[in-house]
């Protein structure tokens, strides 16, 4: 089956007053009907960055510098203006970080759910469209009343569930959910992501859910997608992920997670993520890498396949390659 | 809504009629002139009787006016009219109550303040609002800063001008009144036509100069609504621009200008007055023009006590409105 998704070499820079950030440098990626993607990385690493290019929402001082992003075989970098507005919600849908501000204070949920749908069908009768809502509602977990209510009535988590139901409402082959927990307590997190789940299944669509939560992600995605200034560094199948991480960053994220071995004791990731201004030359991720070689300052590591399942941006595996091949 | 808040509102304004009214009662009794003997001897001068009736007559209209009463039984008097609604007798204008000629005047100065409001207060939020767009093409955008460089212009200057060059010098409007003198007031298409002309260069002096600050302030507004996560998500869910303009962006941004409205409401009465006295226009404004200076003192008092009244409930009405506008708010 051709993939759902298929990001190739996307790229953004932020012209900023004190010089150019490489948000994004080079990103590719595939997705696959129905599979659920884990997106992780620091905060700043350009996690947004790419799921608001893939939506072509990035704004200046932000641009999209070049590559491509293709759904269901639709090129949305082709797209006029008009055809990607249609594409929004449709297509792909952006689930966005701070659902707790994502929606409108002066009008009712309902009005804001009819407003999408209107949006894209505006033929389609006013009746069929509020049951579709409803369904839409009741499929994460509220109540039908809710369509009545403003949002000053709902609770974080049942905002988060607002934002996922219009974000379900047209049925889109890719759903990107951005954070969609972290600014709820660990409980409704768990239930927030156990709907997610339920209605990926559902609808069958892809989803990429962004986060830095990697445990909680871990039960949730198939695969993890490890993100560091603006790079992909590792896409890996979950279990590998944990049980063999590839990219010393990738390892040092799985080190830092709380485990019974740690008991707590946080152990962080030695060294300060990078300025995006004025990035390491080589690997970006070298000056804090343990097994920095002579070579990570002056190449930047492209994103090879390995062991064919697994994709990784390090010049430790490129090297042992080329030794096995030379053996 | 509670009843408890409509109660507060209730007793809100019961206060700032009795302040009001305690205020008029004590200024002009502060000043040592005596406004009857005043007009009266005017009259006199004029020859309109002899001087020797003078004292007889000023004693007979102070008894008329209770002003022969110790001060706290005026006061207790003038409070109780009041609260009746009775603002007293015009002393130039006998026996017109000060009621009856505001009355009179009264549908000219609302029809003339109700629709120059409105008019500045929707064309300047919605030019704001546009300026503070990004989407929106230049010119559109442009439109509004001629209004912000007229915003410092007071009515009164604006007025003159209006009337000088218009007016005056091209001759394309009348200079003044509600309708060409001889035309006897009827609802005629003929009539209304004629009555309009004459209010458009007050509706100019009293909108061009109002709408620039409206502008100032939406656009401020708008900059920071545009910010805001919801509208991001209303684009992020492929809404119109159109849809987004005016259910996510306008309708949020214009909750503070509601209260912008109410705080402006005491300007716009006054210059409302100000635009009607240069116009000669038979509103409140000319009522309170002449009395102040026929020093008509019980009318003028009446006018100022009539309009701090009507301002406060207006201010209250606008209020009860909120919840219409923005359902977070709750009057309790
Ligand atoms: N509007 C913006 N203007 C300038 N720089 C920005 C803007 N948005 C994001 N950036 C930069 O892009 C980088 C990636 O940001 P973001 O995609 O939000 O990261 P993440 O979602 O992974 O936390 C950050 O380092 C940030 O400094
Ligand atoms: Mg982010």
């Amino acid at each position: 089956m051709p993939p759902v998704l298929q990001v190739r070499d996307l790229q953004v820079t932020y012209y900023t007053d004190s010089g150019r950030a490489r948000a994004l440098d080079g990103v590719s990626l595939d997705l696959n009907p129905g599979e659920k993607l884990g997106l992780v990385g620091e905060s700043g690493s350009g996690k947004s960055t790419m799921a608001l290019a893939m939506m072509r929402m990035i704004k200046p001082p932000g641009r999209i510098e070049g590559g491509k992003v293709v759904v269901g075989g639709t090129d949305l970098t082709a797209l006029s203006e008009e055809a990607m507005r249609k594409a929004r919600l449709s297509k792909i849908a952006y689930i966005p970080q701070g659902a707790m501000n994502s929606l409108n204070p002066v009008i009712r949920i309902g009005a804001q759910m009819m407003d999408a749908i209107r949006a894209h069908n505006p033929e389609e009768p006013r009746a069929e469209a509020e049951e579709r809502c409803m369904r839409a509602l009741e499929s994460v977990d509220l109540k039908r009343s809710v369509f009545k209510m403003y949002a000053h009535e709902l609770s974080g988590g049942m905002k988060q569930r607002v934002c996922i139901a219009i974000g379900i409402l047209l049925r889109p082959q890719v759903i990107i959910a951005d954070e969609p927990t972290s600014a709820l307590d660990v409980v409704t997190q768990r239930q927030v992501m156990e709907t997610i789940d339920r209605i990926q299944h559902e609808l069958g669509c892809a989803i990429i859910l962004i986060g830095h939560d990697m445990g909680l992600m871990a039960q949730f995605v198939d695969k993890v997608a490890v993100m560091y200034a603006g790079r992909l560094v590792e896409v890996s199948r979950v279990r590998d992920m944990f049980t063999d991480p590839k990219h010393p960053y990738a390892q040092a994220l799985i080190r830092s997670l709380p485990s019974l071995e740690n008991k707590g004791v946080f152990q962080g990731i030695p060294g300060l993520a990078p300025s995006l201004l004025r990035l390491p030359s080589g690997c970006a991720y070298h000056p804090r890498c343990q097994h920095a070689m002579e070579i990570c300052s002056r190449a930047v590591p492209p994103l090879e396949t390995i062991n064919g399942s697994r994709q990784v941006a390090c010049h430790l595996y490129v090297e042992k390659d080329l030794y096995a091949e030379k053996a | 809504m509670k009843p408890v808040f409509l109660i507060k509102r209730f007793l809100f304004l019961i206060l700032v009629i009795w302040s009001a009214a305690t205020i008029t009662f004590f200024i002009p009794r502060l000043s040592p002139r005596n406004p009857i003997r005043e007009r009266f001897v005017e009259l006199a001068r004029m020859g309109g009787f002899s001087p020797a009736d003078l004292e007889q007559i000023v004693a007979s209209y102070s008894q008329r006016f209770g002003l022969d009463k110790p001060l706290y039984q005026q006061y207790f008097d003038y409070m109780s009219a009041v609260f009746r609604f009775d603002f007293g007798v015009s002393l130039n204008k006998f026996p017109k109550t000060t009621v009856e000629l505001i009355m009179e005047a009264l549908p000219w100065t609302i029809g003339l303040l109700l629709a120059t409001t409105i008019i500045a207060f929707v064309l300047g939020n919605l030019l704001g609002a546009v300026a503070a767009w990004p989407k929106a093409p230049n010119w559109l955008r442009a439109t509004a800063t001629p209004f912000v460089l007229l915003m410092g212009v007071p009515p009164v200057i604006m007025g003159v001008l209006l009337l000088f060059f218009i007016g005056f010098r091209l001759k394309l409007l009348p200079l003044g009144g509600a309708y060409s003198i001889g035309t006897v007031p009827t609802f005629t298409l003929e009539f209304v036509l004629d009555a309009a002309r004459h209010q458009i260069l007050p509706a100019l002096a009293l909108i061009l100069g109002s709408v620039g600050g409206w502008v100032l302030s939406m656009r401020g507004m708008g900059v920071t609504i545009q910010g805001e996560d919801y509208v991001t998500f209303a684009e992020h869910k492929g809404l119109g621009p159109f849809t987004i303009f005016r259910d996510y962006y306008l309708r949020n941004a214009l909750l503070p200008q509601a209260t912008g409205l109410v705080l402006a409401l005491g300007a716009v009465v006054t210059n409302g007055i100000v635009v009607e006295s240069i116009f000669g226009l038979p509103g409140v404004g000319r009522v309170l023009d002449q009395a102040i200076r026929s020093n008509d003192f019980i009318v003028i008092y009446g006018i100022v006590l009539f309009i701090t009244i009507a301002v406060a409930t207006l201010m209250v009405a606008v209020e009860l409105l909120y919840p219409l506008l923005d359902p977070r708010i709750k009057l309790d």
